[in-house]
Formats: structure tokens, sequence, C-alpha cells
């Protein structure tokens, strides 16, 4: 054997991630007949992210029941297999050897797999610390969101004692509660926003149950500690300094997709999600190779990314059907404060965005904001939403202005006031 | 072979003590351990290479811009064709990129032809000015306003990690004792050998060496010495995601003024983009934290060099500091009475000088009446390959075939296998903490920072050093 042998095989559709998005799409493939679908995942087990969220509220939307994370993702994992899905785990793509070819390794070698359709559910992260640019030592004790949970939930490890939350989104009432499983209380939890942004109840419910203050309108300042962490700095909007005594501080939210072969595919990103720019039909620049799940929208619930995998059964089995490439090319782009809109590309004459409606954020709280949808600055759409949107949490905007764009102008561009 | 973390230190009389375990104090271990000496490395922190080594530009420098005549010219000229020759040998990570010095103004422009007339003086003429249509052919997203830049070929990229560790690697095979967590305290200076006072009890030696960066003005003074004073230097970097790679393909350096070397933009071997240091003196040894002001500085210097580099992500964000003296120059100074040889002020050029320090030191100690006895072969070392220009395990199929270990991916971003991750806690000089594997293997040293693997790295870091706890327990 050389250095570099690699075995080379053919499949009709290739799912890199194997969460919720690309779990349900491989699901609907095999179960729609077709032959070689397979999907790769580069954790030792499948699931995703579920795999180590312990509380529930997971398959609302697409199972219509409420579950554990954990039972979540061991239920899209036995409906993958069932259907006639091929699931590989402890495999990683790391690479591109031409268009819908990809070079993997896994412990029983390299391999090579040219596929009819790839599809990109590799899913998001969350941006650490440093990505932040927080100053300070470089101490231990300094976690996110996700490496928290693994290390309690899949690990069992010790996590500090006293522990403060970066961000009041969703994802920071999860990590109250998994640091409450492990032990740690809540020193506090920080937000640069004037209030939290998660569910009033969910919020209530949180306080009521593990009681820690909630801190709104600071930043983190700096970080001390050498060896293990001792404090953090907060500064408050006006300026004021106050050190929190922590070991361990947990920086949550601010996702960002882990795009690394959507980009080192040289596939086009859209600027405000940072993932693949992708059409209503989950169709990359790319010919062949789609996106979906959180990849496409950083961060969404796991039921949302579920419900991407099903609904992109349909483009995919078309395009296997040999369906011309033709992704809706026209670009759709928002400006501050709104931070990203999926799908972010559209064709006029196209089909509608998944459930009849754009998914957008905001980067900061804007009241009963009215939305204008323009191009070449021709209005296409106005209207106001009916509540206020917060940040962190997802809004919607009817899709059915989309044939009112010129497919050969400019950008469309969404604006809030 | 011996490494110790804990317990009491041996009682014997060694022949040449070496206070700090950093990339020189190792190097002067390798080099004496070429002779049949007992030598004893001490260090105050749990891990080789865990001070001033740790956190540099990791730049191998030719010397073209040292001040001619001095001692460090003279070092970093000679470390430079040694540790060039050492790591293609050991396979430390090292690409010779070269470097642009690029002019951004007039004056800086007018400066270059005496900058390529003194590396001549420094022995190298290998260098060229370009002109602005050059500069950009070779770096075409550098920022605009280029006017010119000299050419430095020579220049080359180093995994400074690596270097430290092949060192003590190859130096604790040898047969030099290595005592981490044991910092040095007060010392007594007999007629025969010194007495040092440590946390785990009295280290003996006959000859000894100060390589205590930071710290060898103090362990300088307790020998009755008052040639410098280290004042740290702190200098912070921002590393940015490896999709910054494509960016840049040279070591840029601004042109040095009278503030300094100023600025620099350059690619790590481990395919990432360091945009760095500041330069600050500072009074606290200890203080090793990054500013706001810093990050905000380096942020605007770098949106000037290069405004592209800005928008990609943040991996990593640290600070070193320098051991400054008050001195132009390196202080290596012998006192042949006490039998003592202090190595002090190795800057910034440290790395690349290290293998020449180490030979210089060597040479003085025999002034001091070590008698080196004959010369003998020492093991070479092969060194895990962690930098991005070399096949690394994952794609070997040729390893996997023989160890399926190295075909599981552990650390995504960076895809360290639990081979690699393996055998850094089984080495000769094993991790003592995360952080000190995170620097022999990269494993959560990439861009999610152990959002995926913190935890998985984590376990198997534990159970490796649960095991070793046991191992130790039965003896």
């Amino acid at each position: 054997m050389t250095p570099t042998d690699r075995t080379h095989r053919t499949v009709d559709a290739l799912v890199i991630g194997a969460g919720p998005a690309g779990l349900a799409l491989a699901a609907r493939l095999a179960a729609a007949g077709v032959d070689r679908v397979e999907v790769l995942d580069r954790e030792q087990y499948a699931g995703g992210i579920p795999r180590h969220c312990h509380h529930t509220g997971f398959g609302l939307r697409d199972l219509r029941r409420l579950m554990t994370g954990p039972d979540y993702a061991r239920h899209h994992i036995a409906a993958a297999i069932r259907a006639g899905a091929v699931l590989r785990t402890s495999v990683t793509a790391t690479g591109w050897a031409a268009p819908r070819t990809v070079d993997i390794t896994s412990p029983t070698g390299l391999e090579r797999i040219t596929a009819t359709a790839v599809v990109l559910a590799t899913g998001a992260r969350e941006r650490p610390r440093s990505a932040r640019l927080v100053p300070g030592t470089r101490p231990a004790g300094v976690l996110t969101t996700g490496q928290l949970q693994q290390a309690v939930h899949l690990h069992h490890q010790h996590v500090g004692r006293r522990a403060v939350i970066v961000g009041a989104e969703r994802v920071g009432y999860s990590a109250v509660a998994t640091l409450h499983r492990a032990g740690a209380e809540v020193a506090a939890m920080v937000t640069d926003q004037p209030r939290h942004q998660t569910h009033p109840a969910r919020h209530l419910g949180t306080r009521l149950r593990y009681g820690f203050p909630l801190v709104t309108d600071a930043t983190v300042a700096e970080l001390t500690g050498q060896g293990r962490l001792e404090s953090v700095r907060l500064r408050h909007r006006d300026g004021r300094t106050a050190d929190v005594a922590c070991d361990t501080v947990v920086f949550t939210g601010d996702w960002i997709p882990d795009h690394e072969l959507a980009r080192s595919a040289g596939i086009a990103l859209d600027p405000g999600t940072r993932g693949p720019a992708a059409d209503a039909e989950f169709r990359t620049g790319e010919p062949g190779v789609f996106a979906v799940g959180n990849l496409l929208h950083p961060v969404e619930t796991a039921d949302i990314a579920a419900l991407d995998g099903r609904l992109a059964a349909g483009p995919v089995l078309r395009h296997l059907a040999g369906r011309p490439w033709t992704p809706g090319a026209l670009p759709v782009r928002v400006e501050a404060p709104l931070l990203w809109v999926s799908p972010n590309r559209i064709a006029p004459d196209g089909p509608r965005p998944p459930r009849g409606r754009f998914t957008l954020r905001t980067t900061r709280f804007l009241t009963r904001p009215v939305l204008t949808v323009a191009q070449d600055g021709r209005t296409l759409h106005r209207g106001r939403l009916p509540r206020t949107v917060a940040p962190g949490r997802p809004f919607h905007m009817p899709a059915d202005w989309i044939a009112r764009a010129d497919a050969h102008g400019g950008p469309v561009r969404i604006t809030a006031d | 072979m011996t490494v110790t973390t804990t317990g009491d230190l041996p009682g014997e009389v060694y022949d040449v003590a070496i206070i700090g375990a950093g990339v020189v104090g190792t190097a002067i271990a390798r080099e004496l351990a070429r002779h049949r000496l007992r030598i004893a490395l001490v260090e105050a922190s749990d891990d080789v290479g865990n001070g001033t080594s740790k956190a540099n530009t990791a730049i191998v420098h030719t010397g073209f811009d040292a001040t001619p005549g001095t001692l460090e010219a003279r070092l970093v000229r000679e470390g430079y064709q040694r540790l060039t020759a050492y790591a293609a040998e050991t396979g430390i990570p090292l690409e010779p990129l070269g470097a642009l010095l690029v002019a951004w103004d007039a004056e800086q422009l007018a400066a270059l032809p005496s900058l390529a007339e003194k590396a001549v003086r420094n022995g190298y003429d290998e260098t060229s000015i370009l002109d602005a249509d050059a500069v950009y052919a070779r770096e075409p997203h550098l920022g605009p306003g280029a006017l010119g830049a000299l050419e430095v070929p020579g220049e080359s990229i180093i995994c400074p990690w690596t270097t430290t560790l092949a060192y003590a690697t190859q130096a604790v095979r040898a047969g030099v004792a290595l005592h981490l967590n044991c910092p040095a305290g007060a010392v007594t200076t007999g007629e025969d050998h010194h007495e040092i006072a440590t946390p785990r009890g009295v280290l003996r030696t006959r000859h000894l060496v100060n390589a205590a960066g930071l710290y060898s003005d103090e362990i300088n003074r307790r020998l009755g010495h008052e040639e410098f004073t280290v004042t740290p230097r702190r200098g912070q970097l921002i590393v940015f995601d490896k999709f910054a790679r494509g960016l840049v393909d040279h070591i840029l350096l601004p042109v040095p003024t009278a503030l300094g070397k100023g600025v620099l933009v350059a690619p790590t071997v481990y395919g990432n983009v360091m945009l760095g240091p500041t330069a600050e003196d500072l009074g606290d040894k200890t203080a090793t934290g990054s500013s706001a002001d810093g990050l905000a500085s380096l942020r605007e210097k770098g949106a000037r060099i290069m405004p592209e580099l800005l928008a990609e992500e943040v991996t990593a964000v640290y600070a070193g500091l320098r051991a400054a003296t008050e001195h132009g120059d390196y202080q290596i100074h012998a006192d042949p009475g006490r039998r003592y040889v202090a190595v002090g002020g190795i800057r910034s050029t440290g790395l690349t000088a290290s293998m020449a320090i180490a030979a210089h030191v060597a040479e003085l100690l025999t002034d001091c009446g070590l008698d080196p006895g004959p010369e003998r072969e020492i093991e070479p070392v092969r060194m895990p390959t962690i930098g991005e220009a070399f096949p690394r395990p994952y794609q070997r199929a040729d390893l996997i075939a023989t160890d399926p270990a190295y075909g599981t991916v552990v650390c995504h971003c960076e895809r360290v296998t639990r081979g690699e991750i393996r055998d850094a806690l089984t080495a000769t000089v094993p991790p003592g903490s995360l952080d000190g594997l995170r620097r022999r293997t990269r494993a959560l040293g990439g861009r999610c920072q152990g959002f995926f693997c913190g935890a998985a790295v984590r376990a198997q870091f534990d159970a490796a050093t649960a095991a070793q706890d046991r191992t130790e327990a039965r003896r």
C-alpha cells in the first residue's frame, strides 16, 4: 500500500452530516427508492447536536410530539436506517477531488466517493471567545454551550462551580440547565441587549427554578486568571465595570455555519448567514451540490432543520432524475440591523421558499418594524410586522412578492425601519 | 529516560544544571547531552517551552537586519543554518516562504537600500528591492499604497512548539534529567558545587546555566551579578482562520523604524495567518493577557496591510512576553570563578539562534572548567508532523492501515486523530495540561476552539493521565 491509496466508489446521493437535516433527507430519499443513499458523519455517533441537548422540546414541528434531544436523534437515526439509507460514522470528509467527488478519511482508510447529488448538512457552531475578541488571559474554564453540553451529558466531566453565561438567547437558557445538572451555580447571565431574547415563559420558568441574575446592556470586557479562570469583568453601557468572580464562562449563541466543505469547494457564500448561498430548493451555485439545515440558517431549531431535509427530498429527486441545474440566481440581501435571510437566492418564476416564507434574523430588538423589499430602487413589498422581533430568534416574511422581482435585475434588498 | 513532575529531586550532584526549559534551555541541554555528562534541566512550570517560547511570532530569521558586529547577529546567522538543517532532519515544520519588507511611504522606500546593504554586512546577500508592481504580483491581496519592498528570500516560518519539544525529547532520551514543576529558589555557591533550593528539595550541581528567560535577571542577582534587568515586552497577536491562508504567501514585515520592528502579517505552518505583535513594555512578568486597546490597534494596522484579512474569522488571540533588557544585545556572560553562565536578554530572535546559543554556552562552560569529555552520537529524533505543508496522519493510507486510530479524526477543525493524541500522551515528554497537548498535536487549536471536540479530547487526556497516575502509584 502506498501512502495515498484510496478506494473509489460512486453513489447516487451522498449526504454529509448526520444531524436532523441530513438524516431526515436521507430517510426520504431512500424511501422514495433511490438506490444508494449514503450519510457520513465525522462524529462517533450520529444524531448531530440533539445528541447532547438533554432538555425536551424537540420534534414539535416535524413529528408533532415533544421529545428530548437524544430521543429525537435516535428517532431520526432509526428512520433513516429503516428506509434503507447507509449511515456511516467516524468518517470525515476532508476535501474535494473534483466537483461532486469527496475525499474521506475513516478508521478503515482513505476513500473517494463520487455522487450524482452531494448534500451538505454540516450544521453550525457557536463563535468561541477568541472569535469574539474578548481580551484577557487564556485560562481554563472558557467554554461554548456545545462543549459544555458534551462535557456534561456525553462525557460526565466535572465543570466548574460558578459560571457566567454570555448571551441570553434560547441556548443560554439550555446552558443554565446543563450547568445545574453538573452541580455548578450560575453567577450571572450577561447580554449586550436591553433584555433577554428567549420566550418570556422560558425565561420566567428558568429564573424561578434556578434563580440567577440577568445582567443586561453589558459586555464581557476581560477574562482574568492564570491557569484557571478567576473572574470576568463586565462593562455596562454607561462605561461602569464590575468584576464577577467565577471559574467558568460559557459563550452561547453567535452562530456560524460549519462551512468548511462548502467554502473549500468554491461555493459562493451568503454574506449574512455565512453559509452557502442557496435558493428555495436548497440548490447552491455548484451543480449537484445542495445544502440543508443550519448550514443555511445559523441557527434554527432542530425540527426546522429536519423539515428542511424533508423538503429538500423533492429537489434532490428531480436532480437525480436528470433535471437541468438552474438554481435561482437572484441574490436576496439584508441591511443592518438585519443579520441574515434564508433562503437568499430566488428565481422570480420559480417555487416559493419552504413554508411560503423567508426566515430572518436581526442584531437588535425592533419594535413592530416595517420591512421593505426593493430591487434597483423599485419597491417589491412593504409591510409592518405584527410584533417586536428579537435578536437570536427567527421572524418571518411572506414570499408572495418574488414573482415581481426582475430575474435580470440587481440584488433584492431587505431593509427594516 | 527521566522526566519528573513531582516528588523529591535525586540527591546526586549533577555536572551541569540548566534553569529554564524554554527553547534556549532545552537547546543547551541537547547540546551538552552530546557528551557523557550528568545534566539536569529544571523548569518552574509543568511543561517545556511554557513561557516566552510558546508565544512568539514563529519566524526563523536570516539575521539580515541585526546590528552588525553584535553577538546576536552572529548567533542568529549561525543559528539559522543550524536550525534549518535540524528541522529537515527531525521533521520540525518549517517553510522557507521568504519575507517582504513593504514600504508604505517615501521615507520607508528610501530606507530599503540601506537595509539591503546592512544585510550584506550581516553576511546575507540575497535580498533584492522590488517596485510596487512586483510587490503586488507577489502579494495581490496587499492593501493599496505599497510603494515597494525589500525581498528577503531566506526568512522562514516554523513550529516553535515542536522545536522546543524536539530539543527536550532528544536531550531526555540521551540521558538529561528533566524536572518540571521545579522553580529555582535561593542559590548557595560552595567550593565544589552549587545548591539550589526548590520546593522539591535541593538541586546540587557543579556548573550552573541560567536560561530562565523573563526571570534570568533575578537568578543572575542570586549569583551576585547585576549586568542586566529584564523588562518584559508584551506582544499580542491575532491568529486568523485557515481560510485566510490563501490571501498571503510571504512574511510581510514592516520597514523597521525608530519605534521598533512593528506589526507583521505572516502565514503559520499550521495554515493560519498571524497579525502582530504589539510591543508594550510592562513591569509585570505574568501579564500575558491581551487587551482591548492592543487588539484594536492590531486590527487598525492589519486593515492597512491587508483589508481582506480582517473579514476572516479569528481563531485565536494570544500574548507573549519577550525578555528585553536595557542592552542592545544578548546578555550571555560566564563567571568561571563560580562555574556559572548567564543566558539573558534573549529576545524574539532566540528561537532562530537557539542552537548557536547552545554551542556558544557549551564553549563558555569549558572556559569555566567543565571537562565535557569526548563527543558522542546521540539518537536522532523524528517529531510528529503538525505542519500543513507535509502529509498529516489522516491523509496517509499506509499509516491508517497499520493502526486505525490514525484514521479516527477527533479534533475536526485541525484533523487531529486519536492515534496522534495517544502518541503525544505517551511520548518521552508528555503534556502536563490540555494546553500542552494542543501545542503537541494542534487538538483544540482550531476554529471551533473545542465546540465539537473539547470534551472528547479532554476525555482522552484524562484517561491517559489517570493511567499514568495508576502506574506511578504501583511503583
